[in-house]
């Protein structure tokens, strides 16, 4: 009896430590699988940290920009041009204004550049030896025209000095925040000995300083003055094309939604609509950049490089999203309220446009302004209906030539000026995210808001 | 005439013809108790829109034919001695300075003997022409209203009109969907058989070389166009992408939905989602300028030598973007598994990573497939990573470590700027884009089939 119980016990303790043993091993398999899925979200969340602290730091210091403090003087000896054309009576505006346009290619003629150079030099201490080559590399070559525009905006500085801010070129830029290695041979470097000499002058006197860089805001795309390029074409070039998509994407996609969901008859041909319609959704972007080229630029001859052409893509592209989105709300109404509506005798109609949709606002916004944030940051399509031109105006309609902000961005990052423009393009980055951000926010914020109030 | 100030005059007279139709039903309402069929609204909405349709047509009309009009008018005013000696260049110079003078800016040097009164006739007939337009649309406009309103009577049923109109426009609001699919069917396939008409299409889609000629020196000589290297590229850097979203996705997924205390999860979830909207130029140039180079670096630091723009450079920073497509997916079908099933496999003892692993997992299998096809789809079309991270060398190669191109590369480097569609270099483009759009449209009406499938199954 007793060697029955204890062989029982004894199996039972085997069997209690063989369970033990498996349990532990289960046990650290269970810490493992755990520990993997703490590591994914780990590593999730470390490339998006990785991706923002890569750009930021790239960018952030590409919003210091080096500048020139200058003493231009009007010198009537290097400015030897007419006076401006006055208006006589009786001439025709078309006769003014060619006389106007042929004192400004006058003016345009001279060679401003030796205002700039003159410039320099008085800033320059007394007896520095440098060339007018080498001088001129230190100024941006855009600092003859802003000064010759000054001129032409009021003839009358003609022999005067005026203190004027000109930007630093972009390798002038560069030798001032040290991206630039010192122990370089001269053959290397691309400025010359003199040059930076004189850079290292002016930052001891204050001829250079830094300031925050309007240039990225308020200027247009340049390619002979890098350091003067900006993004004021390409943010309006944006925002012309999130206004077509908003005229257009919103109010269609909301109607064919509420058609779909509300009154649509089950029928074959609403189906087709539907898988057609989620199809749409995930094909890629740049298909639709080959029928915006095919259907929009070949067949309807619609300008190249018009926003309102990149506009209708991204609206086409942007639809399938808010159909789906608005479907969705729309589904989630409750049963209840519809069919209180129509037990109070509102037609389907009715019900629909005074009591569904109000509820569902929120969610559409919400839908709507992330589709249109996702279109903004979209640059396949806008290649292949050349918006990827290089152009150096703000767009003043949508029919006019234009790029975008993600377009900019490509086009930046593949210029030749590579230290300069890295910091730029990283910028630029920050400007567009910073501006999806900012459109995030803004549906979050309305979603609670009218939440809220619902 | 100024398109603002018709657009207003547009929106005036539609909100007299609303006016007019509201107080006509008004007015039938209040003197004997009759009973009106349809509320004042849905009769000013009935007269307002009466009102709209010929107005617009007249308008759109004028648009169209106006300036063609006004053009050949200005050519009648125009010598014919002088037309004579004008070759097309000079005509259209001519009528441009004519239009320029009738607008009043002027123009530069002599006018010549006819210019300045053809000039003020022609200014008068576009006065004249815009005012006789503006005055015939307005006519028919309010021809129109007063028809409608005298329709309007107590029985008229302008509730359902209007709302079968609302019905109509809602219903040509759907359209546009399937448009824009037959849009790029019809373009996507005229272009790619034109190409066919160049390009043998076996050539192309069993060919092993790409090598398309811009200048060619010899007629005919178009250079080659294989889709072999182009697919491959595509494939492997598709495939590394996977190989990174897939198991770092569901991972996140699994933890997210099943461990997750529920601070984290409100605080993770959103964070990773921010990956899906950063725009994909970001990732390429971040491939580009920080992950290409650490990968040529750290492969020099072992041995090995590793280009820095690959289809591993691209293939890591894609699957990077792709990890919160794949891990919302998931946790949406993980967290559409009955509670039923795990609370059952908890009560037999298993633990919770054996439930995920045998029960949650293989019940959930269908729905992961079908988003993990999606993922791949998204994969294969996308551009600008690969335009910019992928080296560009579009070589059959077996290696990932070395520079390779895809098919949305290649459409991008064979469409862009070129709209002139003649010859093959640009027309190819539609042929690699009607193969992309083939397999994704295969790869979507699978996935979605599948998580349709699977959906349907636990409702």
């Amino acid at each position: 009896m007793t060697d029955t119980l204890s062989t029982t016990t004894n199996a039972s303790a085997e069997r209690t430590k063989l369970i033990r043993a498996g349990l532990r091993k289960r046990h650290l398999t269970e810490a493992i699988f755990k520990g993997f899925g703490l590591g994914a979200i780990v590593l999730a969340l470390g490339f998006v940290a990785l991706l923002f602290a890569d750009v930021l730091s790239k960018g952030i210091p590409a919003f210091t920009q080096s500048n020139l403090h200058l003493s231009v003087t009007y010198d009537p000896e290097t400015i030897g041009v007419d006076p401006a054309p006055v208006r006589t009576a009786g001439q025709s505006d078309a006769d003014f204004r060619a006389a106007n346009l042929k004192w400004q290619r006058d003016v345009a003629l001279l060679n401003w550049n030796k205002v700039v150079e003159a410039s320099l030099r008085a800033a320059a201490p007394a007896g520095f030896e440098i060339d007018s080559r080498q001088i001129l590399t230190i100024a941006e070559t855009n600092a003859r025209h802003q000064i010759r525009d000054m001129f032409v905006a009021d003839p009358t500085l003609l022999g005067k000095t005026i203190e004027v801010d000109v930007l630093a070129s972009a390798n002038a830029d560069n030798w001032v925040k040290g991206n630039i290695d010192r122990n370089l041979g001269d053959a290397q470097q691309q400025l010359s000995a003199p040059a930076r000499n004189l850079i290292d002058t002016f930052e001891a006197n204050g001829t250079i300083s830094s300031g925050f860089a309007w240039s990225i805001f308020t200027n247009v795309d340049s390619r002979a003055a890098p350091a003067a390029a900006g993004l004021a074409g390409a943010f309006m070039g944006s925002l012309y094309m999130m206004l077509v998509v908003i005229l257009l994407a919103v109010p269609i996609g909301v109607a064919s939604a509420i058609y779909l969901e509300e009154f649509a008859p089950k029928s074959r041909l609403t189906d087709l609509i539907e898988v057609n319609i989620n199809n749409l959704a995930a094909v890629p972007s740049i298909v639709f950049g080959l029928l915006g080229a095919a259907v929009f630029i070949n067949y309807l001859h619609l300008p190249l490089s018009a926003p309102l052409v990149g506009g209708l893509v991204l609206t086409l592209m942007t639809l399938p999203t808010i159909i789906i989105a608005t479907r969705g709300a729309l589904q989630g109404v409750s049963p209840a309220l519809r069919q209180a509506a129509l037990g109070m005798g509102a037609s389907k109609t009715q019900m629909v446009f005074h009591h569904v949709l109000p509820v569902t606002l929120p969610s559409i916004l919400t839908a709507t302004i992330i589709g249109v944030a996702q279109a903004m940051g979209e640059t396949a399509p806008l290649l292949l209906i050349g918006m990827n031109a290089f152009v150096a105006s703000v767009p003043a309609t949508p029919l006019d030539q234009a790029t975008a902000l993600p377009v900019q961005i490509f086009l930046w990052q593949g210029n030749e000026n590579r230290n300069f423009f890295e910091a730029r393009t990283s910028a630029a980055i920050i400007v567009l995210l910073g501006f999806m951000i900012l459109l995030n926010a803004i549906a979050i914020f309305l979603r609670t808001r009218l939440e809220k109030r619902a | 005439m100024n398109s603002f100030l018709i657009a207003g005059l547009l929106l005036v007279l539609l909100g007299i013809a609303y006016q007019v139709g509201w107080s006509r039903s008004r007015n039938l309402a209040t003197p004997n108790g009759v009973k009106v069929h349809s509320r004042p609204q849905y009769h000013g909405s009935l007269v307002a829109i009466w009102t709209l349709v010929p107005t617009l047509i007249i308008l759109a009309l004028w648009g169209y034919f106006g300036p063609d009009i006004v053009r050949s008018f200005a050519v009648s005013q125009i010598p014919a001695d002088v037309i004579g000696g004008l070759d097309q260049m000079g005509l259209n110079n001519a009528v441009l300075r004519l239009q320029s003078i009738a607008s009043g800016y002027g123009v530069t040097g002599e006018l010549a003997p006819y210019e300045q009164a053809a000039g003020e006739s022609l200014r008068s007939f576009q006065l004249l022409t815009s005012l006789l337009v503006a005055g015939v649309a307005i006519a028919a406009g309010i021809a129109a209203l007063l028809f409608a309103r005298s329709r309007i009577t107590a029985r008229l049923r302008a509730r359902n009109s209007v709302e079968r109109i609302v019905n109509l426009a809602l219903l040509a609001c759907s359209g546009v969907a399937i448009l824009t699919t037959l849009g790029i069917v019809a373009s996507l396939l005229t272009e790619a058989i034109r190409f066919f008409t160049f390009i043998n299409p076996i050539d192309f889609f069993f060919g092993t070389v790409w090598n398309p000629k811009f200048s060619s020196t010899v007629a005919g000589d178009y250079g080659q166009y294989g889709l072999l290297p182009l697919l491959s590229g595509t494939l492997m850097v598709a495939a590394i992408a996977m190989l990174v979203a897939v198991p770092v996705g569901l991972m996140a997924a699994i933890y997210l939905s099943q461990y997750a205390p529920r601070q984290l999860r409100a605080v993770a979830k959103p964070l990773i989602e921010i990956l899906a909207g950063i725009p994909t130029i970001v990732y390429g140039f971040f491939a580009l300028v920080t992950v290409g180079p650490f990968l040529r670096d750290a492969g020099a630091a072992i041995g090995i030598s590793v280009s820095a723009t690959s289809a591993l450079t691209a293939g890591i920073v894609m699957g990077i973007m792709i990890i919160p497509f794949i891990s919302s997916l998931s946790d949406d079908i993980l967290n559409q598994v009955p509670r039923t099933l795990r609370d059952g496999a908890y009560g037999l003892g298993a633990t919770q990573s054996e439930t995920i692993r045998n029960v949650l997992l293989p019940a959930a299998l269908p729905g992961i497939v079908g988003a993990f096809l999606l993922a791949v789809s998204r994969a294969i079309g996308e551009t600008m990573i690969v335009v910019l991270a992928a080296g560009n060398s579009p070589i059959l190669r077996g290696t990932p470590l070395e520079p390779v191109s895809t098919i949305t590369v290649s459409i991008v480097n064979q469409l862009t700027g070129d709209t002139d569609f003649a010859g093959p270099q640009s027309l190819v483009g539609f042929a690699l884009g009607l193969t992309l759009f083939v397999m994704t449209l295969l790869l979507n009406i699978v996935a979605l089939y599948i998580v349709r499938r699977f959906r349907e199954q636990y409702e």
